[in-house]
């Protein structure tokens, strides 16, 4: 099990919500296509809207271990608590043992506002397990939303079901819609009591995904696509699926990087097989962003990942700490409310210019500089809440807005050795720094509130300008301004070094 | 006659509930085939359900030991490739 990121091209300001300051706001008016319930829909759920996952979370539960399917990027084995990779988790929960699991969460962070069923294997090759979780939680926690992850080869036959439970909100992994290119991707599928391989196998999956993609947008759910991006395999080819996907009626389009490492045991990663470059997704994002809406804040999550997207609280509620725990959901719920309704006045307050005799500058205030200006990659390191508040040795993940003279627009999430935990796996702290220098290619700034002298001098060894000027300012204002001033200072007219090189 | 399931097996759960003998015990450290029930699927499917949905090779051996699914025939990585890789990793 895969889940992938998207993004949206709209300029910041233009929003529907009107927020003004946030780049992330480029997500709604990404998504301006849609109708008005659709877009409600998504305004606060953490993985669908840029601008939500500041504020509010999301929790998966593992409890479904089979799978129906073999993708050449997952290996089955997945019970690996060093890795944060998709598919992976450490406990498998009976329905029971995740309810509890979920409602301990909500009541401990209020913000938890999405559960989801990922995994390990494929939700819905488990309906028993997944329904049965749902089920509970529709009627004990109706204030949390739930989704559905799925390689769709089961979907058609239990849209009813999630249709029953309100689940509004399901992610299709869709990597082809050519079942050529399909059977470089899947050996083969269980289906009618047997084992099919080659390329019937992807055809019957790929029939089966498109009609439970129909079956869902008739009926009214919102529908994300997932697409692994493997280059050389359907790199090309994502772009159709995109075209099609989003005349079915999907909302969103999720362009994810495979991730493949010898050491994963999967046969991309034994074969040698390479995931994309930072530059390879953008460009493949922006290519499909022009047919419709993308989403690149996507942290391709554990399923078992508790907490605000890139943060993993899991350890905190594991099964023998919550055995004991008396919940009182329903008072719960009353404070879950105020929370949210503490957040949206903020969110509110956010989208509003700011007040006279303050200096902040606004990103529109960029519009006004001259065009020849080139634009400008920063790095961000956030611990949430739409703020610079990161130290930058504590960073797991940078935030990557693009700066230039018509916008500040958020381009996606760089992850820093996020596929093993220890230095036992990972070596030594060099080579955490060395990795972080890698996922910042391209990058010409990073913000945190601070920094070691160490990896200061190493960045700008490298050619990144680290600033700990900004701290707790709100992102896309900070970014905004630092492309002000570095204007100002003449340092943007030119194209960058790496740029001329790559023209030249 | 019956299969068995060994070493190696993940405890995924995708065999379990396909057995039409409710043969398959989900036990620790990995699941179990009572071969007192296995009929191999005799009668109710073409092919034994256990062995055409697991996803892990060599871990279902039929009544004669010969495993069901042998090395490289479900992922497709050819087990030199998976050793040499082994031997790579190892000596890091
Ligand atoms: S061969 Fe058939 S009867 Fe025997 S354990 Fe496997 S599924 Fe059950
Ligand atoms: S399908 Fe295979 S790996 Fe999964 S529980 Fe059954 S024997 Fe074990």
């Amino acid at each position: 099990m895969l889940k992938l990121q998207v993004a949206s091209r709209a300029g910041v300001g233009a929003s529907a919500e009107g927020c003004a300051s946030s780049g992330c706001g480029g997500s709604s008016a990404g998504l301006s296509h849609l109708p008005e319930h659709i877009r409600a829909k998504v305004h606060n759920h953490p993985c669908y809207s840029e601008e939500a996952h500041h504020h509010y979370a999301r929790m998966h539960v593992a409890v479904a271990p089979a799978c129906n399917i073999q993708c050449h990027y997952c290996n089955r084995k997945y019970n690996c608590a060093n890795e944060s990779r998709p598919g992976v988790v450490s406990e498998l929960l009976t329905p029971a043992q995740a309810v509890k699991q979920v409602l301990a969460v909500a009541a401990t962070i209020p913000q938890m506002a999405v559960l989801g069923i990922a995994g390990p294997g494929d939700p819905l090759a488990n309906p028993e397990r997944t329904l049965a979780t749902f089920q509970a939680l529709a009627e004990q926690a109706p204030d949390i939303k739930l989704c559905v992850s799925t390689n769709g080869l089961a979907l058609p036959d239990l849209v009813e079901d999630l249709c029953a439970l309100n689940i509004d909100h399901v992610t299709l992994t869709i990597n082809c819609v050519d079942p050529d290119v399909g059977a470089h991707i899947y050996p083969w599928i269980f289906w009618k009591n047997r084992r099919i391989k080659g390329r019937k196998a992807a055809e019957i999956l790929i029939e089966r995904q498109q009609q439970g993609l129909e079956m869902l947008v008739a009926r009214g759910v919102l529908v994300k696509v997932n697409s692994v991006l493997i280059p050389g395999v359907n790199d090309e080819h994502l772009k159709e699926v995109s075209r099609l996907v989003k005349a079915k009626g999907a909302f969103l389009h999720n362009v994810m990087p495979l991730i493949a490492e010898p050491e994963h045991g999967t046969f991309y990663g034994l074969m040698g097989q390479r995931g994309p470059t930072h530059e390879e997704l953008q460009q493949l994002q922006d290519a499909c962003a022009g047919d419709m809406a993308m989403m690149r804040h996507c942290r391709q999550c554990r399923a078992d990942a508790v907490g605000m997207l890139g943060e993993d609280r899991g350890a905190e509620f594991s099964l023998d700490k919550i055995e004991t725990l008396e919940i009182d959901y329903p008072q719960a719920m009353a404070r879950r409310r105020q929370v949210h309704a503490a957040i949206e006045a903020q969110r509110a307050a956010a989208a509003q210019p700011p007040a006279k005799g303050e200096i902040l500058i606004s990103p529109t205030a960029i519009k006004r500089v001259r065009r020849e200006t080139r634009p400008v990659l920063m790095a961000v390191a956030t611990s949430g809440g739409g703020l610079i508040n990161q130290h930058f040795g504590q960073a797991r993940e940078f935030l990557v807005y693009e700066a230039s003279a018509q916008e500040v627009r958020f381009i996606g999430v760089r992850k820093v050795g996020a596929y093993c935990s220890g230095p036992e796996d990972c070596g030594e702290l060099d080579w955490v720094l060395e990795d972080t220098l890698r996922a910042l290619s391209g990058c010409e700034v990073v913000l945190c509130s601070r920094i070691g002298f160490e990896p200061w001098g190493q960045l700008e060894a490298a050619g990144i300008t680290p600033n700990g000027e900004h701290a707790q300012e709100p992102i896309e204002q900070a970014v905004a301004s630092l492309y002000q001033e570095w204007v100002a200072a003449g340092r943007v007219a030119m194209p960058s070094p790496e740029l001329a090189r790559r023209r030249a | 006659m019956a299969f068995q399931i060994v070493e190696g097996c993940v405890n995924c759960w995708a065999c379990l509930p396909l057995c039409p003998s409710q043969a398959i015990l989900a036990v620790k450290p990995h699941f179990l085939i009572d071969t007192w029930r296995c009929n191999e699927c005799e009668g109710q499917y073409a092919d034994p359900q256990c062995a055409s949905i697991c996803p892990v090779e060599g871990v279902i051996l039929d009544a004669l030991g010969i495993p069901s699914n042998p090395p490289g025939s479900l992922t497709g990585i050819p087990p030199e490739r998976r050793a040499a890789t082994r031997a790579e990793i190892g000596a890091r």
